[in-house]
Parts: C-alpha cells; sequence; structure tokens
C-alpha cells in the first residue's frame, strides 16, 4: 500500500476558510493528548490555556501586547511569502532593529534630548531591520545563496551580537553586573495608549501595518507583482517585473517591519536592552503569516490567537507546572495541522494498492 | 510488438454509450466508438467539443456517469492510467507530463513500472530513437529541452512499453513536415503490426493522408463517423465547426512601410550547456507586413523571442531597434512602451498566470496601459479590459472572469492574442501562435494576425507550422541553430525548400549528438 495525493477539481471557498479551523481543533486535541501523557488532565490545560485569558481583563490587554509583535512581523513576512521568498530570519531583523534604535536610546540617555529621540529611535529600527534583511536578499539576487539558509543564521549572529553588546560596551555600569543596558529615558520610551494601560503604540502600528497591507496587496500594482512573482515567476519576469528588485524590497519591507516591532518591544514594554528581547517572535511569526494565510485581516486573528498561546502557556507554567516547551511544541503542532489541512483542502488522499500496475 | 490476440473482425476497444456530466455541462453525451486491431483512426473535434474528455476517460483519467468499455469484447473498468497501460493502452498527452529537473532518461524511467532500471531505458531509448528517428539524447535535463524535444519523450515513453492501443493528442504540432513523414511512417508500421491508433489532431491533411476512418466531435456527441479519404478537408472542418471555414483572407491590400523591426548582428552565447546560441541574426519587420520564422523545435526559436521581448538583454542597444528606437539594453516593459506586443509559446505560465483570473492577467502586458493609475490597479478597468477581450476575440469561458487554468488551450491562446491585439501595437512577435489549438481558434487567431498588420502594425510569427506561415507571411525565413536564412517573399519559398533547410539541421544535431 501507497499513498497519493490526487488534486481535488473543485475546492469551495467554505472548506477553504474552515480549514484553519480544523487545524485548530486538531493540534489541540494532539496538545492535550500530550498534556493527558504527561500525566496532566487536559480539561484543565484547556481552562487555563484558552479560558481563563480570555475572561480575565489583564490577560485581554496582555494578548494585544503580545499579538503586537507577532502582527507586525508576520505582515511583513507575508510579502516575502507571497512572492514565494522565504524570509525564516525576522527574530534577526527584529534583533537588529532593537539594537539600533537603542544605540539612540543610549546615546541620549541622561542628556536633556527632546521629543524626536522617539521618532528616530523608531526609525533606525525600521532601517536597521531593513538592511539586516537586505543581506540574504543581496546574497541570493548577487551570488544565488538559498535565503532560507542566510536569514537563518543571520538569526544567531543578530542574536550574539545583543549578546556581546549587553554584556559589554552597552552594560549598565550601575546594574551590579547584571548584563542588561541603563534603563531608557521616558523620552526613548513608546508610551502606553491609555494610561495605566499595558497596550502600547506598537498596536497602532501594527494596525496600520495590518490596513495599509491589506492595500498595497489588493490594490496595487506592486501588490499583483509580489502575486504574480509567487505564482508564476516566469509571467512575472515577461510583466517587466525584475525578479532582483522584488526579492530586494520584499526583504526591505518585511525586514523593516521586524525591526520597528524589536524597537517597539524594548521601548514601550522591557524599557532596557537585555540578552533576551523576544520569546521567539520572529520563528512564531512564520506560523503567524501562514495561519492567516498571507491575508493581513487572517494574520491579525492568527495573531491574537498565537498570542493566547503564549499567555496560556505562562499561566500553564506557574498553575500546571508545564514546561514552557510545550508552548513551543503546541506552535509547531499548530502550524503543521495548518499546512495539513490546507493541504487536504486541496487534494485528496488516495491509497493506491501497490504492485496493481505491474 | 505483442502479436495481435483479438478475433479477427472484433474492434480491440469498444466505447458505448459513454456520457460526463459535469455539473450542468455534458461534456460527453452518449458516444459510441469503435477501434479494430490495426486501425488508425482519428478523433477530430474543436476545443471543447469532448475529445479530451473522452480520451480521459479511456485512459483511466476520469470516470464516465455513464456507459461502457469493452476491450476485445470483454467489458472493463479503467480505474487509472495504470490499468489501462496494463491493459496495453499507451497515451501521449497534448501537454506534457515530466519533470523538468529530471534527465530525458529518468523521465521515461520514472513513468515505467516494472523491471526497469537506468541502464536499460537507455539501452531501449537508443534503439526506439534511431528505429522512429526521435532523435533524444538520453541524459539532457528536460528544463533545457524545447517544446519539440519534449513532446518526442512522450512518444518514446509509450513506444517503450509496447501498446496495443496508442493515443496521440496532437502529436504532430511541433514537427517539421519531414519528421511529421517520418512519423506517419512509424505509425503505418505499427499499424501493420497490429497497434491501433486512435489520433487526435486538428491537422486535416494529415488526418487525411493516415486515417481509414475518422470519428468528428462536436458538443460533446459524435456528429459523424465518416472516411476522411473520401471527404475533403473544407467539408471535415465543416462537420467539426457546425459552419464552413473559410481561409485566412490575406489579398487586402498590402504597402509595407517603415521599419518597426530592425535586428542588425544580434549574437548571444547560449545559456545553460544545451542552450542554442544566437548567431548574427538580421532580420526587418516593416509596417504592413506579416514575416514568418519557420524552423524546429529547439533552433534559437525561444532564445531569439527572449531578445526580442527584452526577457533578455543584448549587449549593444543598436542590435534590436524597436519603432526607430534602440532598445536592444530596455526591459520589455520599455518595450511595450515604444509600442510592442508580445505573446510567447508557453500560454500558462508565461502568457499568463494559471491561478489568476482573467482580468487579473491583463496586467501582465498592460501594467503601463490603462488599468492601472499611480501603481494602483484600476480594478473595473481591469475587468471591463478583460471582458472586452473576451467577446472580441471569441473567447468561450466557463464562467465570467474565470481563472486562466479553466480555460481551454486555444480559448486561452485567444484572449492572450487578444490582450496584446487590443492594444493596437504597432509591432507584434508571437511565438506559436496557434499550437494545441484547434482549427476554429486557429483561424480567428492567424486572421487577427493578418488583419492587424493591414492596418498598419508589423507582425512577427515564429512558428513550426509551415501551413500557418504559407497562409499568413508575406516573408519567410528559416532559423537554424540559431542562424536565420535570408528574408524572401513567401511565394519564392516552397515547403520543399524550407523542409529541406530545416531538415539539413536536423541532420546535422542528430550528429552532433550523436558523438
Amino acid at each position: 500500500m501507497r499513498f497519493e495525493l490526487t488534486p481535488r477539481t473543485n475546492v469551495s471557498p467554505v472548506m477553504r476558510a474552515l480549514a484553519p479551523v480544523a487545524a485548530f481543533i486538531v493540534s489541540f486535541l494532539i496538545a492535550g493528548f500530550v498534556i493527558w501523557l504527561m500525566g496532566r488532565s487536559p480539561i484543565a490545560a484547556f481552562e487555563v490555556y484558552v479560558t481563563q485569558p480570555l475572561s480575565d481583563p489583564w490577560s485581554l490587554q496582555e494578548l494585544l501586547v503580545k499579538a503586537t509583535p507577532l502582527a507586525l512581523i508576520a505582515i511583513g513576512l507575508s510579502y516575502c511569502f507571497r512572492a514565494n521568498l522565504w524570509n525564516i530570519g525576522a527574530e534577526g531583523q527584529y534583533v537588529i532593529g532593537a539594537v539600533l534604535g537603542s544605540w539612540l536610546a543610549l546615546r541620549t540617555h541622561g542628556t536633556e534630548a527632546g521629543l524626536w529621540v522617539l521618532p528616530l529611535m523608531l526609525l533606525l529600527g525600521i532601517i536597521g531591520g531593513a538592511l539586516y534583511g537586505l543581506i540574504p536578499a543581496f546574497l541570493k539576487t548577487r551570488f544565488g545563496v538559498n535565503e532560507i539558509l542566510t536569514s537563518l543564521m543571520l538569526v544567531y549572529v543578530a542574536q550574539l551580537i545583543l549578546d556581546y553588546l549587553v554584556r559589554g560596551p552597552w552594560r549598565d555600569p550601575k546594574g551590579f553586573n547584571f548584563p542588561q543596558s541603563v534603563t531608557f529615558d521616558p523620552s526613548a520610551t513608546l508610551p502606553p495608549i491609555l494610561e495605566a494601560g499595558r497596550v502600547h503604540y506598537g498596536a497602532v502600528f501594527a494596525a496600520t501595518a495590518i490596513v495599509l497591507t491589506a492595500v498595497i496587496l489588493g490594490r496595487t500594482l506592486f501588490g499583483y507583482r509580489l502575486k504574480l512573482t509567487g505564482d508564476a515567476p516566469r509571467a512575472a519576469r515577461f510583466a517587466g517585473f525584475s525578479s532582483k528588485a522584488t526579492t530586494m524590497s520584499v526583504f526591505a519591507i518585511s525586514g523593516g517591519l521586524a525591526g520597528l516591532a524589536g524597537i517597539s518591544e524594548v521601548s514601550g514594554q522591557i524599557g532596557q536592552l537585555q540578552p533576551s528581547i523576544s520569546p521567539g517572535y520572529g520563528f512564531t511569526a512564520i506560523t503567524v503569516a501562514f495561519l492567516g494565510r498571507l491575508n493581513p485581516i487572517g494574520i491579525l486573528v492568527a495573531a491574537l490567537v498565537v498570542a493566547l498561546t503564549f499567555i496560556g502557556g505562562e499561566s500553564a507554567q506557574i498553575m500546571l507546572k508545564l514546561p514552557l516547551d510545550l508552548t513551543q511544541a503546541f506552535q509547531g503542532i499548530l502550524l503543521l495541522c495548518v499546512l495539513a489541512a490546507d493541504a487536504l483542502v486541496s487534494y485528496r488522499i488516495r491509497f493506491v494498492a501497490r504492485g496493481g500496475g505491474k | 510488438m505483442k502479436p495481435d490476440v483479438s478475433p479477427p473482425g472484433k474492434p480491440l476497444v469498444e466505447l458505448k454509450g459513454i456520457s460526463k456530466r459535469y455539473g450542468d455541462l455534458l461534456a460527453n453525451d452518449g458516444i459510441d466508438l469503435a477501434i479494430e486491431p490495426g486501425e488508425i483512426h482519428a478523433l477530430l473535434g474543436e476545443n471543447g467539443a469532448g475529445k479530451s474528455t473522452l480520451v480521459k476517460i479511456l485512459y483511466g483519467v476520469i470516470e464516465p456517469s455513464a456507459g461502457e468499455i469493452r476491450w476485445e469484447g470483454r467489458p472493463v473498468a479503467i480505474a487509472s492510467p495504470v490499468e489501462a497501460r496494463a491493459l496495453g493502452l499507451g497515451m501521449v498527452f497534448q501537454h506534457f507530463s515530466l519533470f523538468d529537473e529530471l534527465t530525458v532518461a529518468e523521465n521515461i524511467a520514472v513513468a515505467l513500472s516494472g523491471d526497469w532500471n537506468l541502464s536499460t531505458v537507455r539501452g531501449k531509448l537508443g534503439e526506439i530513437s534511431r528505429t522512429y528517428g526521435l532523435a533524444l539524447d538520453a541524459d539532457r535535463a528536460v528544463w533545457t529541452l524545447s517544446a519539440g524535444e519534449r513532446q518526442r519523450i512522450e512518444i518514446v515513453r509509450c513506444l517503450l512499453q509496447n501498446p496495443r492501443l496508442l493515443i496521440l493528442d496532437e502529436p504532430t504540432s511541433v514537427l517539421t513536415p519531414q519528421e511529421a513523414e517520418h512519423l506517419f511512417t512509424t505509425l503505418d508500421r505499427l499499424s501493420a503490426e497490429g497497434c491501433s491508433i486512435l489520433y487526435i489532431s486538428h491537422k486535416l491533411e494529415e488526418v487525411r493522408r493516415l486515417c481509414r476512418r475518422a470519428t468528428i466531435l462536436r458538443g460533446g456527441r459524435v456528429v459523424a463517423t465518416i472516411d476522411p479519404r473520401a471527404s475533403s478537408a473544407r467539408e471535415i472542418a465543416a462537420l467539426m465547426v457546425g459552419n464552413e471555414v473559410g481561409r485566412v483572407r490575406t489579398d487586402a491590400p498590402h504597402h509595407p512601410q517603415g521599419e518597426m523591426l530592425k535586428v542588425g548582428r544580434l549574437s548571444f552565447p547560449p545559456v545553460g550547456l544545451h542552450g542554442q546560441a544566437l548567431n548574427g541574426i538580421d532580420l526587418v519587420a516593416r509596417a504592413g507586413e506579416v514575416v514568418g520564422i519557420a524552423g524546429i523545435a529547439g533552433n534559437g526559436q525561444s532564445e531569439l523571442f527572449a531578445a526580442l521581448s527584452g526577457e533578455r538583454l543584448a549587449d549593444r542597444a543598436d542590435a534590436i531597434v524597436i519603432a526607430g528606437k534602440a532598445c536592444g539594453t530596455m526591459g520589455i516593459d520599455a518595450r511595450r512602451r515604444l509600442g510592442a506586443a508580445f505573446v510567447p509559446e508557453e500560454r500558462l505560465g508565461h502568457a499568463a498566470a494559471p491561478t489568476h483570473r482573467l482580468s487579473e492577467n491583463t496586467l501582465i502586458s498592460h501594467a503601463a496601459a490603462e488599468v492601472s493609475r499611480s501603481g494602483f490597479i484600476l480594478v473595473n478597468a481591469a475587468r471591463r479590459l478583460a471582458r472586452s477581450i473576451v467577446q472580441s476575440f471569441d473567447v468561450r469561458t466557463p464562467e465570467s472572469d474565470p481563472q486562466a487554468r479553466k480555460l481551454s488551450g486555444g480559448n486561452l491562446q485567444k484572449f492572450v492574442i487578444g490582450r496584446e491585439i487590443i492594444r493596437k501595437p504597432r509591432l507584434i512577435i508571437v511565438d506559436q501562435p496557434t499550437w494545441g489549438v484547434d482549427a476554429g481558434a486557429a483561424r480567428l487567431i492567424r486572421q487577427a494576425l493578418v488583419d492587424l498588420s493591414r492596418e498598419g502594425s508589423a507582425v512577427l510569427v515564429v512558428s513550426q507550422d509551415l501551413d500557418e506561415l504559407f497562409e499568413v507571411a508575406d516573408r519567410m525565413a528559416v532559423i537554424h541553430q540559431g542562424t536565420l536564412s535570408p528574408l524572401k517573399p513567401a511565394r519564392e519559398w516552397t515547403k520543399e525548400a524550407i523542409g529541406l533547410e530545416m531538415l539539413g539541421v536536423a541532420q546535422a544535431q542528430g550528429g552532433a549528438h550523436a558523438v
């Protein structure tokens, strides 16, 4: 026996829309089974992971806080993925954006620098992320190097640069030797939208990016260019779209948005540089982008859903003594289920008896 | 070849009342068809007449809604191509199913079940190539091959399995007259050896050359089963399309004027190991004329198209002059802005994006035109444009604004050509305008190209179909091994002269491959 995938001739839009929901349910079942294997109650876990965060105002705010970087990064990645370019290095672009933006915060620390600091920091964050994203793009267009490998490896480079800076030159001299920078001045801090709230202006950036992207991808030639490059590269060349220019621009966009997410997170949430400034947002955003089917609105929903797993994972760690790794495993399971659901919507599995053809 | 074991006089395969329904559409409506052992039976019909559906049912790709298939008098259910092959059916599809990255031998080995390995395939491949004149280099990767060479792989792949019934879908579209004649000899021989052949073609003359019986489909039904030798090509065509097919009118007054395209000493090194170099191509196309370029697949046509369209840039601007502007180093978009239009050979994936709607596909060549403004897509304008192309060029669509892949080959080609012609280009360059297109669509396309030239545009047609070139071209040249023969008025060429130019090249290439 072997099985083969045969394309379905007519895929109903309803099926296509329901696929992520089915994927979500299946991944819950799988995760529940794993939790049961670990000797915990899956029902209690579901409560901690889903019910509690959604019924508690503090957690709901936290949901937006966590969804913000995910949505920003995933929106950027959707530009790449639509054009069939695989930027796996958003985590690194996020880090470099944060580092470059923070450089200004640290340079102006303790001075009377005014209102210009924060916008310039954000701009530097975007530039840093974009430039870092352009490295794999350049290597691909100039030398034909596979962008998956280079973008991924550059993540580790970025993390080590950050690590070096906070342990070395940028370490807070009064910080009892902890590997962290000074706390940013108020002029270098991204304020919360509501006073005493937790949700900072990064959420506004994310919302803006979602709306702009919906317009760009749906209504502009540039958006069509990405779609055509992804779906029919030869037709894209025939249309006069240079694949090099496309590659460079989508990597710059996704790197820039990841960098913006990075500097927003550091200046809005953390308030200083430290060795770890991301629980893997850059990688999780890949899941988010696909869970949202590379569609801006879909990505917004997916970012909220995945943010839920982060929050639920934290409480599960405290309340059920479940390891944080389980959250990452769950995110992985979710991505696999989404991809499988997509495949099963478009293809039918057919079992073929071996040897019939001989 | 296996001996013919079916009882004499009994058909090898018999289709009885085959119907296939897709929703409201009856693609096949009670079709009866019988093929005798050793018979070459033609299946004729326009695109959309139901030929592909019928053949796919016979080959086990799709299941009929009703009807029965009898193989040597015995009812059979053919559930898959594997079972079809086990029965002794072989099929050469019009659209190739080959892996681009694999070599010729690997592609053949992959499709074979049983005790084949690469070296036995290679040995047998050489044998079959020689016997049937289907020159193929076993170790070339498929992506480096032209459409014509790819088709040869498909034919050889079938012959390797000693089929009892061979189904050929448009097999000669990419062959020279001599190669086609060679194939006919091969088919005659297969038929004499007892192998039945179901021959699908739009080329009526070759059906008359080859077949003793022809079944004509229209709108999913059998309209006639005839002896094609007893009827003229025009009568058969009339049965196929339901009304008489006229010839392309080329007799309108014709006064070539300014040079719309001037190619001077255009040379390119080959791309990749097996690419064809272009050697000092000189070419002029004037407003008001149709220039035809003949040649066997893989002699530099696709390279020439890429150079003329700007998908590949020349190193000198003056190598290509469009409408008086030296543009050899300008990209395709800039050339379109000079008034040029291009139609590549591959419809799906090159001229059009398969999964995109027709309105989106208008953007591919109209990026600079009325369907966008300051970078924004004018969605309604694009839809209107798609609609007017569909109407003006009689594109038959299953729904309004469908995905390109949902159109049949002929209809998509009408759309792709229409998309360019509707811009009223000053110069249009078309590679294989009617390859794999039914007679009605082919005539419409050729007429549209001729009409465009008579309205004062320059038309350059690259084609392997000599009948087509003689029908439309005012001047012609032959391309062989990247070198273009001098352009001469079409009436100074004979088919034989052109064929010999092409064949001389074929022999030289065969020699080169053998070394």
